[in-house]
Formats: structure tokens, C-alpha cells, sequence
């Protein structure tokens, strides 16, 4: 099943990458996402926000299909997310993502870890892969920690180490999963400095996140949502200024006053 | 409040005090801590002054090294008849191979060193032809024990000794490895029929008694294959053996492979990898890293079991050597062949004890702050 879809409609200026169509998802008997309909516009960042166990992981799980989806369709870049092995190999090379953990190679030095996809996905030559890592490693500020191991950095160069591993496969989009909840209070500011920087340079970015401010700063949309339902999605001025659902507005009460 | 001869930010680093530090404080430390601890201390000193002197002088001050006979070595000391070693050490060492071919073995030995060389130590020189020459060894070594093309042929049931228990020991270690790790990562697979032959075949060889797939392979594997095929009795041993060990193997890394966090698999399907891939490269490499305690644990647990082939006939060191006990001449010199053997036993498990160890230190670096 390797069906292309056409995205480029004609009435429409923009791009569409990620369409995602009536999906819902399960575990088991618990329905985790319920008629989730999304489209991402190429160059858009997303975030997406909502009280804990609303779905929101799972969600942006599901575009590079860590997790699987049991109803509706998700099509990435032109290709749709099937069983199919090929069409999810396909659509991972092209996503990339930064988890809440990091989960860097402990084995392997900071510059291994951000060479290896490249080199066995994408088959680039061993140093055509080196130079592109280092030149991430300097957009992240670390190029001095390339020959180490990653239990040798702080959390936050780590996740810095991640998005950089991420960024050498020059993924179309980006997923951020909770990238900073993890951290320390000092070394959030670091990482988020990164993504407002990759945001500014035009990736698509979808942001899993509690920063309210990198939200208003740097999102052109943000999505809240609810046990498995998007509630409510717009601007970040409007979002956060008129919300319109008393879910969002209390949500949104408790997280900003305090 | 107590005024600091120091401002603040200004605090040099200071030696420690001395009395923390060197062989008097590591004595009262580590010796004299506590009363129990000084009991202890004591009492080990009295054990160990009991049985030293006792050992040294059985073993060495009042044993016999040469001697025709049992006899001979009592009328000359009062402990141990080190002669019967002296004069059964080759049949200890080759069993009954041919006399004029036992070059072979000890070839066979040498070149075994040099294969290892480079599989054990990465900054071998040349490692990499090193490995070549590994993977060969196999093939070089049935040439040379077994003999054909150009060599006179030996029966594998004049095989025995030590060299029998490497024999066994060095094949069911190479093979049970990989057979091990392909078992595990079967036994996770998302293909149920993968999955339920991977552990039907774990839960067989592990739930049964080594000594029973012995006396299958001896005995009742006739049964089954047509008559009239031959099928060499050390080749099924070996097979045994082998299979018996990757059931425990496959358990040992897949506790290596269920203590990995999730994220790291997560991880390398995120950036696309393939199956094969992000295990070559990111799981077992892991994996196996936390599994060596066990691995080495179930190695050496397979070199001491090749003893049981005794019962089907085979002989190893201790075969060898109940034959020895039963010559009239050495008979009684049981405390003297068991010490024997125990020490060649012995010196190869510390061996894989020690190397292990020293692979945990060098893998673990980087890893930790």
C-alpha cells in the first residue's frame, strides 16, 4: 500500500505535510484519541497542551507511529501510515523526534549518536555525516563535547545532543515531546533557545509542552486538548486571551495563576 | 557564632587529617572497626595459620616428585606422590591420541591463543586480520584434530584429557553465544510463531537435566535417525552441549534486553533504523554489556559441566584419571588427582572470572558522571 496522496490543492497557498483524518487509537479498551482531525502546514509550529493522560504524547506518538492508530488515516509527507514497514521507515526519516527522556545512545559518544542514522538510513559516507554533525553540534553550542559519552553532560546539553542527533537526518518535521519537563529549572532556558531558533529558521514544529511563554512566543497555533478530544485550537494571542471552552479556561487558570 | 579564619569564596582545599588516611587507618578501618570485626580478624588469622602450614607441607615439603609406584613415593614422604601426575600428565593432557600425532594438539592450542587474541583484546595489533583468522579457527582446528587431506585420520574416540574438555568447552562457548542472543531476541518477537518456538525451545533445554540430553545423544538418537547412518558420538555430545547452554544464554540476555529502558528502542525506531540494525548497533551492544556477569556465570558453568560426559563414556580429566586410580600401581592417589584436576579447572574459570571484570571496567567508562 504505497498510496501517495496529492497534497497540493490548488485553492490552498501553503503546503500541507501532516494531514491527519477522523484517527482514533485504543489500548486495549481505553480510547486514547477520539476523532482527532489535524492538518499541518509546512513551516508550522504547533503547541499542543492539556492536562495529563489528555493524549497529547500519544497523539504526536502516532505521527511517526511509536504508537499505532486504529481508525481514520495520518499521511506524513505524502505517505500514509500503514502496516506497511516500508511507508513508517519512510515517514521516520523524515520525522524527527525529541523525547522528555532524551534517550541518547549511553554507549556511544555525543558525535556517534548524531552520525549513526545518518550513516545507516541514510547512507551517507562516514565523514560526510561527521561534518554535518559537528556543524549541528555548533548550532546547539556544543561542539566541545563531541568525543564525549552522553552520562558525561548535563541534562540540558543532553537534550541539546538531542535535538542535534535528531536535526542530522534534516528531518521536514519535528516532534517535541515534553522536550524540557525533565530539566532542571536552570537548563530549560538553554533548550528552549535552541527551538525558538530552529522555529525561527522555518521548521515544522509540533511541541508537546507546558512552556506557556515558548508557546506565545513562538507557536502559530495551539492545540488544547482533553481526555482524547482536541477542544480547542487557535492563535496563541486568542488562545490565551479568549478561550472559549470552560475546559481551556480552567485549565488555563491553573496553569497561569499561581 | 565561630569566626572562620577564612572569607568567604576564600576556602583553600586542605589534606585530609592524618589519621584517616594510610596502612594504619586502612588496619583500623578495615580490621578493627568494631569487637565483631575484631573477632573476625582474629579468628581468620588462627585459620589461616591452622591450614597454610598443614597445605605447604602435604603439597610440597614432605610430597614425593618422582617414583615409579605408589609404594615408592610413601617410602620416600609422608604426603603427596606427585610422581603419578608426573608420569599419567600426558594422557591427562591428550587422552589416548596417537603419540606421534599430539603435535597437532599442541598446535591446535597455540593457534586457539592467537584467535583469541584479537576476539578478547581490541587494541590488538592487526586486529582485524586477527578476526579473520578467528573466524577461521574453527575449520583449522577439526582439520588438525580430526585429521584427512593430508594428515593421518584420529577417531574422535581417542579424544580425552583436557583436551577433550576444551574440545567441548571452547565449541559450546563460541556457538551457545549467538544462539543465545538469537533465541532472546526471538523470544520478544512480534512474530508469535517466532516467539512460541523461541520459548518452547528454552523451556525444553533448560527444564531438562544435562546428564538425560547426554544419554539422548549416547543412546536413544539411534532411535530416531535411519539405520545405518553413523553420526559421531563427540559431534551429538557437542550439540548438546551447545543447545543445553544457549537455553540458559538466551535467558541471561534477555534480562539484559528487558532492563533497557523502552526509550532506547523508542529512540531508534524514531530515526528509522531497521530491525536488525538498531539491535546490532544500539540493543545488544547494551545489552550484553549488562548480561556479562551472567554470561561469563553460564560459561563457566558449561566448561565444568563437560565433566558429565564421564557417564557416557567419554573420558575427560576425571575419566582420565578414575582409569589412573584403578592401575594397581597408583591406586589410593585420589587426593593428589582430583587437586590436580580441580587446578586445571580452576586456573580457566578465575581466567573468565578476571576477564570479565576487566571488560565491565572497560565498558563502563563514559557511562558513569
Amino acid at each position: 500500500m504505497n498510496e501517495t496522496v496529492d497534497m497540493s490543492n490548488g485553492d490552498t497557498e501553503k503546503e500541507i505535510v501532516i494531514v491527519i483524518r477522523k484517527m482514533h487509537k485504543w489500548y486495549g479498551q481505553f480510547h486514547v484519541l477520539k476523532d482527532i482531525n489535524l492538518n499541518v502546514e509546512r513551516g508550522e509550529k504547533i503547541v499542543i497542551c492539556g492536562p495529563s493522560g489528555s493524549g497529547k504524547s500519544t497523539l504526536i506518538r502516532c505521527i511517526n507511529r511509536l504508537e499505532e492508530h486504529q481508525e481514520g488515516e495520518i499521511i506524513v509527507d505524502g505517505t500514509e501510515l500503514t502496516n506497511d514497514l516500508k511507508n513508517v521507515e519512510l515517514v521516520r526519516r523524515e520525522v524527527g523526534m525529541v523525547f522528555q527522556h532524551f534517550n541518547l545512545f549511553p554507549h556511544l559518544t555525543v558525535l556517534d549518536n548524531c552520525t549513526l542514522a545518518p550513516i545507516w538510513v541514510r547512507k551517507l559516507p562516514r565523514e560526510e555525516a561527521e561534518s554535518t554533525a559537528m556543524e549541528y553540534l555548533e548550532r546547539v553550542k556544543i561542539p566541545d563535547q563531541a568525543n564525549k559519552y552522553p552520562g558525561q553532560l548535563s541534562g540540558g546539553q543532553q537534550q541539546r545532543v538531542a535535538i542535534a542527533r535528531s536535526l542530522c537526518m534534516k528531518p521536514r518535521v519535528m516532534l517535541f515531546d515534553e522536550p524540557t519537563s525533565a530539566l532542571d529549572p536552570e537548563m530549560i532556558k538553554e533548550v528552549l533557545d535552541v527551538m525558538v531558533e530552529l522555529a525561527t529558521e522555518g521548521m515544522t514544529m509540533l511541541c508537546v509542552t507546558h512552556e506557556m511563554g515558548f508557546a506565545k512566543t513562538v507557536a502559530d497555533r495551539v492545540i488544547f486538548m482533553d481526555e482524547g478530544e482536541i477542544i480547542e485550537q487557535n492563535k496563541p494571542q486568542e488562545f490565551f486571551d479568549n478561550p472559549t471552552h470552560e475546559r481551556t479556561q480552567l485549565f488555563l487558570s491553573q496553569i497561569l495563576n499561581h | 557564632m565561630e569566626q572562620s579564619i577564612y572569607k568567604p569564596g576564600e576556602h583553600p582545599n586542605l589534606p585530609p587529617p592524618s589519621n584517616t588516611v594510610g596502612p594504619i587507618a586502612w588496619v583500623r578501618t578495615n580490621l578493627l572497626s568494631s569487637p565483631t570485626n575484631i573477632v573476625l580478624t582474629v579468628l581468620s588469622i588462627w585459620f589461616l595459620y591452622e591450614i597454610i602450614p598443614a597445605t605447604l607441607e602435604w603439597a610440597f615439603l614432605d610430597a614425593a616428585f618422582t617414583g615409579e609406584s605408589r609404594d615408592e613415593c610413601r617410602a620416600k614422604a609422608g604426603g603427596a606422590c606427585w610422581a603419578f601426575i608426573g608420569e599419567r600428565f600426558n594422557l591427562f593432557t591428550y587422552g589416548f591420541y596417537p603419540a606421534e600425532e599430539r603435535w597437532r594438539i599442541d598446535l591446535t592450542f597455540v593457534l586457539l591463543c592467537v584467535a583469541l587474541l584479537p576476539v578478547l583484546w581490541d587494541r590488538c595489533p592487526f586486529r582485524k586480520y586477527g578476526l579473520y583468522f578467528a573466524c577461521a579457527f574453527p575449520f583449522i582446528a577439526g582439520w588438525l584434530l580430526l585429521g584427512g587431506f593430508g594428515l593421518t585420520p584420529v577417531d574422535t574416540d581417542e579424544f580425552g584429557g583436557f583436551m577433550l574438555t576444551l574440545v567441548i568447552g571452547v565449541t559450546g562457548i563460541t556457538f551457545s553465544l549467538p544462539i543465545g542472543i538469537l533465541l532472546a531476541l526471538g523470544r520478544q518477537s512480534n512474530l508469535p510463531v517466532v516467539r512460541v518456538l523461541s520459548v518452547g525451545f528454552i523451556e525444553f533445554f533448560r527444564g531438562v537435566p544435562l546428564i538425560t540430553l547426554l544419554f539422548v545423544a549416547s543412546t536413544m538418537l539411534n532411535y530416531f535417525l535411519p539405520t545405518g547412518t553413523t553420526f559421531d558420538l563427540l559431534l551429538r555430545v557437542l550439540i548438546m552441549v551447545t543447545l543445553f547452554a544457549s537455553a540458559y544464554m538466551a535467558e541471561v540476555i534477555r534480562g539484559g534486553l528487558q532492563a533497557l529502558p523502552r526509550g532506547q528502542y523508542e529512540a531508534a525506531d524514531s530515526m528509522g533504523l531497521k530491525y536488525w540494525t538498531s539491535m546490532r548497533l544500539i540493543i545488544l551492544p547494551q545489552a550484553l554489556k549488562i548480561s556479562i556477569p551472567g554470561i561469563v556465570n553460564t560459561f563457566i558453568g558449561l566448561y565444568k559441566d563437560t565433566t558429565l560426559v564421564i557417564i557416557i563414556g567419554l573420558l575427560d580429566p576425571l575419566g582420565v584419571g578414575r582409569s589412573s586410580l584403578a592401575d594397581t600401581k597408583w591406586t589410593g592417589l585420589s587426593n593428589e588427582m582430583y587437586l590436580f584436576v580441580a587446578i586445571f579447572f580452576f586456573i580457566s574459570c578465575f581466567g573468565m572470572s578476571r576477564y570479565s571484570l576487566y571488560l565491565e571496567k572497560k565498558l563502563a567508562t563514559g557511562y558513569e558522571r
